[in-house]
Parts: C-alpha cells; sequence; structure tokens
C-alpha cells in the first residue's frame, strides 16, 4: 500500500499541495473555477504546518490501527482491504469523534455542506495523489510499505 | 469451543473480531435484549431526524453471517452460573459456555424523587433506541415546544442536542455549577449557557429536582430545591448512567460500581471476561479505578478481550475520559482531568475569546487535561501528549498556540512518534 | 531638491482572471513584492522591489503572474542610457560603490557569435554518434614530454565540461550538493570555491578540485587528501585583481566550520596571496601543495584573463603547475563591484587562443591542461572554445540556470528566491539537491551529446582531435587582428 511521506528538508511552504488537493476534492476539478466560484468553502484534506523556517506538510497516515476507524460512531470511517482508511460522508453525523482520537490531528470538520469530517483518501483515483504530483520541490513522495 | 456474548453493542463487536482473527471454527453465541443492532450515541441524532432508523447501524448489515454468529435478539440474560458455566435465558433457554464475556453496558440512575412512578407519562430516560423513538412520538403527539432536563452531562446534552432540533426551549437542571460536569470547567460550561440562552433555553445550577407532579398519570409540574416550579408535559431524567451489573448480583464476580477487570479484560473468574461501559477499570492518567463508559474505550476493550478470550495474552494499557460534543453550533472537545485546583499541583494554561476556550492542565510536566470549545481542529493531537506522557516542560508555553502541531514539539519527540505511523520528519 | 524615486526594473503583471489568490507569491517572494490585504481581499504589489528573478511567476498555479522588463526610459540618447543615468542617481543617495553578482551584462564582441565550425561533406565523412562511438573522455594533467615517460596523475572526465568553483557561502549546500551529486555521477568534476569543502558533501570527493585562495579558508591536509586535483586560485575572471568579501553576518556556524574560521567574522580573501609576489613564490606554493599530497594529484593554478595573459600562463607552467584555469571577462560571481566586473579582463575566446599559440610555441603546451571558463552559454561556445585550444571549460553561470537560477543579479543580497545565492534557511530549503542534481546531470548530458553531433559533423569521433584544432573554426565579421589573434581563417577562405 502506498504511503505518503513529507520531506521536512525539502518542504518550501509554498502550500500549493493545500490548492492541487482541495482542486481534487472540488466539484469542479479546476483549479481556477474551484478557487474562483468555491472560495471559502474549500477544504484541502492536507495542510502544511509551519514554524520559522521548518514547514512541512501533513496528512492521514492510514494509521494500521487506526482510532478514528473503531471509534467512528457509524461506520462511516472504515478500512479498505488494501489497507486505505476511507470516509463515506453519507453516513457521516459529524459527532468529531474522530477528530478527538485522531492522534496526528489531520482530520478536519467540514463546516459547508454538511458539517462531517474531511480527512485524506489517498487519490485513490490517481495514479499519483494531487499533492504528491505537484509538490513544486518534491517535498512528498510516495513510497510502498 | 463456545464462547458467549452478554450484550451486542460496540464492545461486543469490536470482540468478536478478535475472536474471529484467531478462531474461525469456534461457535459463538451472543445475547442482545435490542430487537436489532445499532450504536446506542447516535440516538440523539435520530431524535434530532438527521439520520433514519435504518441509517444507525455502525458495521455491515451481514455481519451477523460474515462472522457465523448466533445472535438472540429481544432477549435477556436471566442468570449466569459461574460453576457449571451456564448462562441462563427467559423461557428455559440455556446456554453453555467456555468462554464468556459480559457488555452488558450502562442503565440510566433514576434517583429517589418525591412523587416519580413510571408509569407517568412525559417522563423519559434517554439511553436507548426505544427511548429515543417513544420521545418523538411523545413530542410530535403532544406537540411539546419546552421540556426540562434533569442532569447536564452528556447524557442530558445529547437529549438536549436532539430536542433542539425540534426548537423545543429547555430548562436544564443541574446539581452542579455547570453543564457537562465531568468535562467541562465553569468557564467551559459558560459559552454553552450562553448559546442556550441565546436559543430561549436556560441553565439552571446549583439546583435538583425534590418533586415531581401528575395528574391522570400524566406529567404536570416539576418542583425544584429551591421551592420553584416549572411546568412541563415532558422531563428527561439524565442524571447519570451506572453499569449494569444486575445479572452478576449474589454471585462470586468481584464488582465495585462495575465490573472489576485486570489488564487482560478478564474478571476475577478465570473464563469470564468483561469490556465496556459496564467494567472498571484502571483510569490511565489517575491510576486509579473508574467506569470510563465511551466508545473508544468500549472499543478497545471489546478488541482486547476478544483476543485474551481466545488465549493470547494482549494488554489493555488503559484509557482516560474524553467527550467531543457539540451544542448549537459550538463544539467542544475534552480529555482527561478538566476540574482540578492549581494548588493540588496542577499547572493551568489557559486561552480564550469570546467564541474560543483553551484550557490545558499539566501535572509533573505531563498534559493531563484539555478542554476546547469553539475550535477543535486537530484537538487529538492534545489527546496524544496524554497518551504517549509527553514531557512538554521544552515547549509549554507553546501549548496554546492556535497552530500547535507537530512543528512544535521537539525533533527527538516529533521522529519517535510519527515514525510509526511512517511520517518521516 | 526632490529626491528621485528608485525606478521599478520590473513590471509584475498579475492577470486576474486567473489568479486564484492562493498567496503561494506572497508568502515565497523574499524580496516582498506581493503582499495580501485582507481589507480588501486582494493581492498588492510593490514592483520596486522585484529583482525579476521569476520564481513566483514559475510557481505560480495557474500562470497568473508575469514577469517583464520595464526600462525606464530618458529623452533619446546615443551616449547615456538610462542605466547609466540611474546608477549615478543611486550613487548620489549613497555614497557606496554598486554592487552585482552574476557575470558582465555589458555589450562586448561576442566572439564565439562570429565564429563558425565546419562540417564533413564529400571528402572525409561525417560520423553519426548513434551508431558509432564518439570519445569525449578528457584527461587533465600535464603529459609527459616522452611518450616513455611515467605519466604524472591525471584526472579523468567523461565529459570535457566541469562545474567551476562557487564556493560554499556565495551558494547554498543545497547548490553545491546539487552539482557535486551530477559531477559524481557523469564523471566530471565539481569545484569547492574558496569556501572549504563541507562534510556533506565528502561523499563526492572523488570528484571534487579544492581551490586553495587568497583567504586559504578550509584548506587543511584533509582538505588537500579527500580531493581529486587542488587548484590554487589567483584571481577570477568577474573581479581580476581585487579580493571577496564574505560579510561577519553570513558566516553562520556550518560555514564557519567548513571555512575553519570563526562565527560571525568577515571572511575576507585579500587581492594577492600575500605570501605570492612573484613567480617564484607561485613555484613554491604549487610544490608545497605537490609534496603535501606526495605527488599523487594534479595540482593547478586558476587566472583572470588579463592583458598579458599568454606570458602569465607560460610562466605559471613553467612553474608546475598541472593545469593552468583561464576565467574570462564574462566570469560570474556571487557579489562584486559592478564597474570591475564589466570593464576589468578580456574575452575567453581571445585568451584561450593566445594562451594555447604561446605554449605551443614555447614547446610546453604538454606540460599542463588548459581549462577555459567564463560565460559559456551553449555546448558550442564549449566547442569552439576546445577548438581554440581549451583541455576542457568550467561552467558557473549555465550551471547555476540549470538549478533555476535566472540571472537577476541580486546574488549579493543574499535573498536568492531560488535557494542557490543564499544562506536562510527559508530559501535554501527551495533547492531540493536530488531534483538540482538531476537538472544539472541532465546539462552535462545535453551538451555532451550535442559536442557529439557536432563532432561527428566535423567527422571527427574524439574531442582530442578538436583539441586546438583551429581548421575546424572560420571567423565571421572578424578583423584581422582579431582572426590573427585567434589563429582561424576568415568563412569563405580554404586549405
Amino acid at each position: 500500500m502506498k504511503k505518503i511521506v513529507a520531506k521536512e528538508e525539502y518542504c518550501m511552504g509554498c502550500r500549493l499541495c493545500e490548492v492541487y488537493c482541495a482542486t481534487k476534492n472540488s466539484k469542479s476539478k479546476d483549479i481556477i473555477k474551484t478557487f474562483k466560484s468555491e472560495a471559502g468553502k474549500l477544504l484541502s484534506a492536507i495542510f502544511v504546518e509551519e514554524k520559522e523556517h521548518i514547514t512541512f506538510a501533513i496528512q492521514c497516515r492510514h494509521c494500521e490501527d487506526a482510532p478514528c476507524v473503531y471509534s467512528c460512531l457509524t461506520g462511516a470511517m472504515y478500512k479498505t482491504d488494501k489497507g486505505v482508511v476511507l470516509h463515506n460522508k453519507e453516513k457521516c453525523v459529524g459527532c468529531w469523534m474522530c477528530i478527538m482520537v485522531c492522534p496526528f490531528g489531520v482530520i478536519k470538520p467540514d463546516l459547508n455542506i454538511k458539517k462531517i469530517a474531511s480527512k485524506c483518501d489517498l487519490c485513490l483515483d490517481k495514479e499519483v495523489p494531487a499533492c504528491v504530483e505537484n509538490c513544486p520541490n518534491e517535498a512528498l513522495v510516495i513510497i510502498n510499505k | 469451543m463456545n464462547y458467549i456474548i452478554i450484550g451486542y453493542s460496540v464492545a461486543a463487536v469490536n470482540a468478536i473480531k478478535s475472536i474471529r482473527s484467531l478462531d474461525s471454527k469456534g461457535k459463538i453465541y451472543v445475547i442482545s435484549e435490542e430487537e436489532k443492532l445499532y450504536s446506542r450515541p447516535l440516538i440523539s441524532y435520530y431524535l434530532a431526524g438527521k439520520i433514519k432508523e435504518d441509517e444507525m447501524n455502525f458495521v455491515e448489515g451481514n455481519f451477523d453471517t460474515k462472522y457465523n454468529l448466533k445472535v438472540y435478539y429481544s432477549e435477556v440474560a436471566k442468570s449466569i452460573d459461574f460453576d457449571k458455566k451456564l448462562v441462563y435465558l427467559y423461557g428455559n433457554k440455556k446456554l453453555s459456555y467456555d468462554k464468556l464475556l459480559i457488555t452488558t453496558g450502562g442503565v440510566p440512575v433514576i434517583p429517589d424523587i418525591k412523587g416519580y412512578k413510571s408509569y407517568i407519562e412525559g417522563i423519559f430516560t434517554f439511553t436507548k433506541l426505544d427511548d429515543a423513538k417513544n420521545l418523538l412520538n411523545y413530542i410530535k403527539r403532544n406537540k411539546i415546544n419546552q421540556a426540562v432536563i434533569l442532569g447536564g452531562g452528556l447524557i442530558g446534552m445529547k437529549a438536549a442536542e436532539g430536542l433542539l432540533a425540534h426548537n423545543i426551549k429547555l430548562k436544564i437542571i443541574d446539581i452542579t455549577d455547570r453543564l457537562l460536569a465531568n468535562t467541562f470547567d465553569k468557564e467551559a460550561s459558560c459559552y454553552i449557557e450562553k448559546k442556550l440562552n441565546q436559543h430561549g433555553s436556560e441553565f439552571i445550577s446549583n439546583n435538583t429536582i425534590v418533586e415531581i407532579f401528575s395528574k391522570n398519570k400524566k406529567l404536570e409540574s416539576v418542583k425544584l430545591k429551591d421551592n420553584k416550579k416549572i411546568n412541563t408535559k415532558l422531563l428527561i431524567i439524565a442524571v447519570g448512567v451506572k453499569p449494569n451489573i444486575e445479572i452478576v448480583y449474589n454471585t462470586k464476580m468481584k464488582t465495585n460500581k462495575g465490573i472489576l477487570v485486570d489488564e487482560f479484560m478478564n474478571t476475577n473468574l478465570d473464563d469470564v471476561f468483561s469490556a465496556g461501559d459496564v467494567v472498571e477499570t484502571k483510569n490511565f492518567i489517575t491510576q486509579e479505578n473508574s467506569v470510563i463508559a465511551i466508545w473508544p474505550a468500549a472499543a478497545v476493550q471489546g478488541r482486547v478481550a476478544g483476543l485474551n478470550m481466545v488465549d493470547k495474552k494482549f494488554k489493555y494499557d488503559g484509557m482516560f475520559g474524553m467527550n467531543s460534543v457539540e451544542i448549537l453550533g459550538v463544539s467542544s472537545i475534552s480529555f482527561g482531568l478538566t476540574n482540578v485546583q492549581q494548588k493540588d499541583g496542577f499547572e493551568i494554561l489557559v486561552k480564550k475569546d469570546s467564541d474560543y476556550y483553551k484550557k490545558i492542565v499539566i501535572k509533573d510536566n505531563k498534559v493531563v487535561g484539555v478542554i476546547l470549545v469553539g475550535n477543535i481542529e486537530r484537538g487529538g493531537i492534545y489527546g496524544m501528549l496524554i497518551k504517549q506522557k509527553i514531557d512538554v516542560s521544552s515547549f509549554k508555553n507553546e501549548l496554546l498556540r492556535d497552530d500547535f502541531g507537530f512543528l512544535i514539539l521537539p525533533k527527538d519527540f516529533r521522529k519517535h512518534l510519527v515514525l510509526k505511523e511512517y511520517l518521516e520528519v | 531638491m526632490a529626491k528621485s524615486k528608485y525606478k521599478t526594473d520590473f513590471r509584475v503583471i498579475r492577470d486576474q482572471e486567473k489568479c486564484i489568490k492562493c498567496q503561494a507569491c506572497v508568502r515565497m517572494c523574499s524580496n516582498d513584492v506581493h503582499y495580501y490585504d485582507p481589507e480588501t481581499d486582494s493581492i498588492i504589489l510593490q514592483e520596486e522591489k522585484c529583482v525579476g528573478c521569476h520564481f513566483c511567476e514559475d510557481l505560480c498555479p495557474t500562470g497568473a503572474i508575469t514577469v517583464k522588463r520595464e526600462i525606464p526610459e530618458i529623452k533619446f540618447n546615443q551616449h547615456w542610457d538610462s542605466k547609466d543615468v540611474y546608477n549615478i542617481i543611486k550613487q548620489a543617495e549613497t555614497g557606496g560603490v554598486l554592487l552585482t553578482g552574476m557575470g558582465s551584462d555589458k555589450k562586448f564582441k561576442e566572439y564565439f557569435d562570429h565564429i563558425v565550425l565546419n562540417a564533413s561533406q564529400v571528402t572525409n565523412p561525417s560520423i553519426d554518434p548513434l551508431r558509432e562511438p564518439m570519445e569525449l573522455r578528457t584527461f587533465i594533467g600535464r603529459k609527459p614530454d616522452n611518450i616513455n615517460d611515467e605519466l604524472p596523475p591525471q584526472l579523468v572526465l567523461e565529459t570535457p565540461i566541469m562545474f567551476t568553483a562557487m564556493s560554499y557561502g556565495s551558494i547554498s549546500l543545497n547548490a553545491q550538493k546539487s552539482l557535486a551529486k551530477a559531477a559524481f555521477e557523469f564523471g566530471t568534476m565539481w569545484n569547492t570555491g574558496e569556501g572549504g569543502l563541507h562534510q556533506e558533501l565528502l561523499p563526492y570527493a572523488k570528484n571534487v578540485i579544492v581551490q586553495v585562495a587568497s583567504g586559504r579558508f578550509g584548506v587543511d591536509i584533509d582538505y588537500l587528501e579527500n580531493a581529486a586535483a587542488v587548484e590554487i586560485k589567483i584571481g577570477q575572471g568577474a573581479k581580476p585583481g581585487i579580493g571577496g568579501h564574505l560579510p561577519g553576518e553570513k558566516v553562520d556556524q556550518e560555514i564557519s566550520k567548513t571555512r575553519r574560521i570563526p562565527i560571525g567574522t568577515d571572511a575576507l580573501s585579500p587581492a594577492p596571496h600575500h605570501d605570492i609576489y612573484s613567480i617564484e613564490d607561485l613555484k613554491q606554493l604549487i610544490f608545497a601543495i605537490k609534496e603535501a599530497t606526495r605527488y599523487k594529484k594534479p595540482v593547478g593554478v586558476k587566472i583572470a584573463a588579463v592583458h598579458n595573459v599568454a606570458p602569465i600562463a607560460s610562466g605559471i607552467v613553467r612553474a608546475g603547475a598541472d593545469f593552468v584555469v583561464i576565467d574570462g571577462i564574462r566570469g560570474g560571481t556571487g557579489a562584486a563591484p559592478t564597474v570591475i566586473r564589466d570593464n576589468v579582463g578580456i574575452p575567453i575566446e581571445l585568451a584561450v587562443a593566445v594562451v594555447d599559440q604561446r605554449l605551443r610555441e614555447e614547446g610546453i603546451r604538454n606540460q599542463a591542461s588548459l581549462i577555459a571558463s567564463g560565460g559559456f552559454r551553449s555546448s558550442a561556445d564549449v566547442i569552439k572554445a576546445i577548438a581554440l585550444g581549451a583541455d576542457a571549460v568550467y561552467i558557473g553561470t549555465a550551471a547555476l540556470i540549470s538549478l533555476g537560477c535566472h540571472l537577476c543579479q541580486k546574488c549579493y543580497t543574499g535573498k536568492c528566491n531560488w535557494g542557490i545565492a543564499t544562506q536562510d534557511p527559508y530559501l535554501t530549503k527551495r533547492l531540493n539537491p536530488e531534483i538540482g542534481a538531476k537538472r544539472s546531470y541532465n546539462l552535462l548530458r545535453a551538451w555532451s551529446l550535442e559536442i557529439k553531433e557536432m563532432l561527428g559533423g566535423m567527422g571527427i569521433n574524439a574531442i582530442e582531435s578538436l583539441r586546438g584544432n583551429r581548421e575546424q573554426l572560420r571567423g565571421v565579421g572578424l578583423t584581422e587582428i582579431e582572426l590573427k589573434l585567434l589563429g582561424i581563417k576568415h568563412a569563405g577562405e580554404a586549405w
């Protein structure tokens, strides 16, 4: 199963990974359309932590024993047999248990449509996740575990 | 090998998954007092109309067949003979076990109130789907627009969540000075109280109901400790939940408030295990025995119990109290010990705003309690600090930062923590 | 008197239709050209701060930014360029020396652009490099006088192109690492410059030429032992005759360790080596280093191309240098006074030709390899330099461009947005050495392939056969004296 790994020493803090992730998860999937029409309502599953000159991007680790999965009240958070932790928006009620138990703090409330949690899904429908593909300095890489 | 599980909710489900991962042939019998398997915490969403009844199952629909279970729905275990290793159901059914798991959960506490009768229409508890269904019917039939909730704790607030969605004006009464007394401090409670007031609801603190008045078996009004009287047709009693240990009364099983288990979820009886809201086990932070009736704890305990039932020595490293609650749009998350005094050796850090509150409680340089109101993003990281017992002395003053995250942790902590889940830093 | 406002050199045009206000440009510009105003929810420009590095333009995810030159105009004047006018205005305001970076941007005759190559036609057929082996391998070092003599130490290059001296201090460690790795993997050399050899670059030491410059920074026995060759730097094309200065603020812990000077002290490279005041002194230093390295490595000397470069080079060869590096007027630097960079030195084409010619005439051409450097822009420049007499070339500016440099010439500010000419950790992390190494490797590869193509066209299959082979060159639009100095015929003249 592929995992995305961040390289702190090459992250510039440009946050383009956030831009491309939000675009990929938007309705229109077009970067200009997404930002112009859905501004203020965009959600990126990856986000950049910043402290002075140190920056790096973090997203769902798809933990082997994911606390969000066993803490989910509705079963909306589940693990595929490939080991990817996915989120079923339809089932989610926005109880925020997952946000509470995620030790990495990578799940975010999506307060736009239905107050449901939002997180990385490893861009399963793409060959290379959007963040990895578009990082200008190759600070995000895929490793196969 | 015969496994019997009494009680069918999250602890049982996780135990079943564990058992089946190691033993695909053994027979598993489950005794459930409910009609079907569903997630109890979702009843507040059901009440609010956010989900439908058939959307409340937290595992796939064919769970029973997939895991090869024999489930007795709508059945109650009458008694257990620990010597003969038999479980008796009503109607003369008896099942024999090699390993037994008790996950009977909790039952609501009904305080001794003058004038209370269980047949009075309009008084409800709020722990099961039936409660929510009956409540919903009652509200619709009687066009309820106001209600009283006795108990501002988690159950009371969950009921409140549901009722507020029907625009019912509430009066929430609690014996302490605050809402969610187990997890909030007074300050945090004020944020919710303010919202309640804006909505036309009210929080009545340091008070309780001393008498219930009814007429023709219908609820009419209640009288408070300070003699104030409130007319109401709907009263929710939510003062607390206690472990459902009735079935082991007068047996050899060691209990306190709940069933006592060791770190292998084993009771004092060899082949008998227990997990979930019914057990009493070590609180991770205080190291004292307590009941931690939360979903994630039940899930982990169930998993551990299941593994140990098949004879794998797997330890449960304990949980601490944690809760996530949203009332009238105000989200909150809390962990651990939040209501402590500085004089008892705790260091308390607070940052707040008109719609935002953050409190961190530290003891011996480790985080032992957290309250987040308003902004819960990345809240889980604080839980991780507690669980991993991170020494925060070198970055104590950064804990309150809005952007608190992995970068604030010293590099060696980061590397150690995150490498486990492949975050190379 | 009203003060003159400093005009912007660049127009930064933002296409509002495309701008998604992601603020990447705001975050990334080290000169604060872009900033976000939350009140109006728009990104505002401070164009006068733009140096024209094009980083924001390349980074913008929608291509909304265009950076264009803005030439402030004065009344039409053939003699006075507006640049001259504004330089004077700046000096009137500051009273200081105007500084700049990179190589001279002034208009000089581009001799390379007036030289053309031959190609085989009917006789001496051309060679297809895709079908037949082409030898680009080059050996740098003293060649023996007799074929039977023992071969002195040689550097083996898989291509006649090396990365020139750019010190750690003038460029970032990530930039050096990129070039070191590329050189290592391609099989050519890189040069430490006068900043010492950083520990992290030791894996690439097999391919390093270390510099012993006038400040002797970082020079200790390990430095010499680790190297493949040693280069004594007397001067460089960008600033012949003057020394170098790395301000104390830039001397942080890493630089201090590598240069072996205390943190915070200015790193001053004096103009002359204070122990070299004659050619005999140079000979002494050359042999001192040879002794210290037990004669196992080539030891060479680098000079700027100045008026008397031919006899100077001859003296250097006779002083025992195994290779001589000549750096022409287009050579680059991290910081130099503009007036020196643009007016001191001579073009490398002429310098290489006259040095090669002089050494041949004196019968000592074999005693040292000749390395040319100074603003090579393409493989054509490289091959012409070799045909004029160089054994190999050093590239500097081209290498940095492959890492992202856009020649904004503001290296001396230390705010290089590309993470090249800076030590600021915010900026240096932008240059991922893995990407940098790949890009500079690609440059070497591309140019080497082109050289092979051009060689094949001339019917030559080994770069050796082109060395000093002036017959393969013809001048176009050059005067008689230029042709004579270059040693080539004019186009149209045949054997």
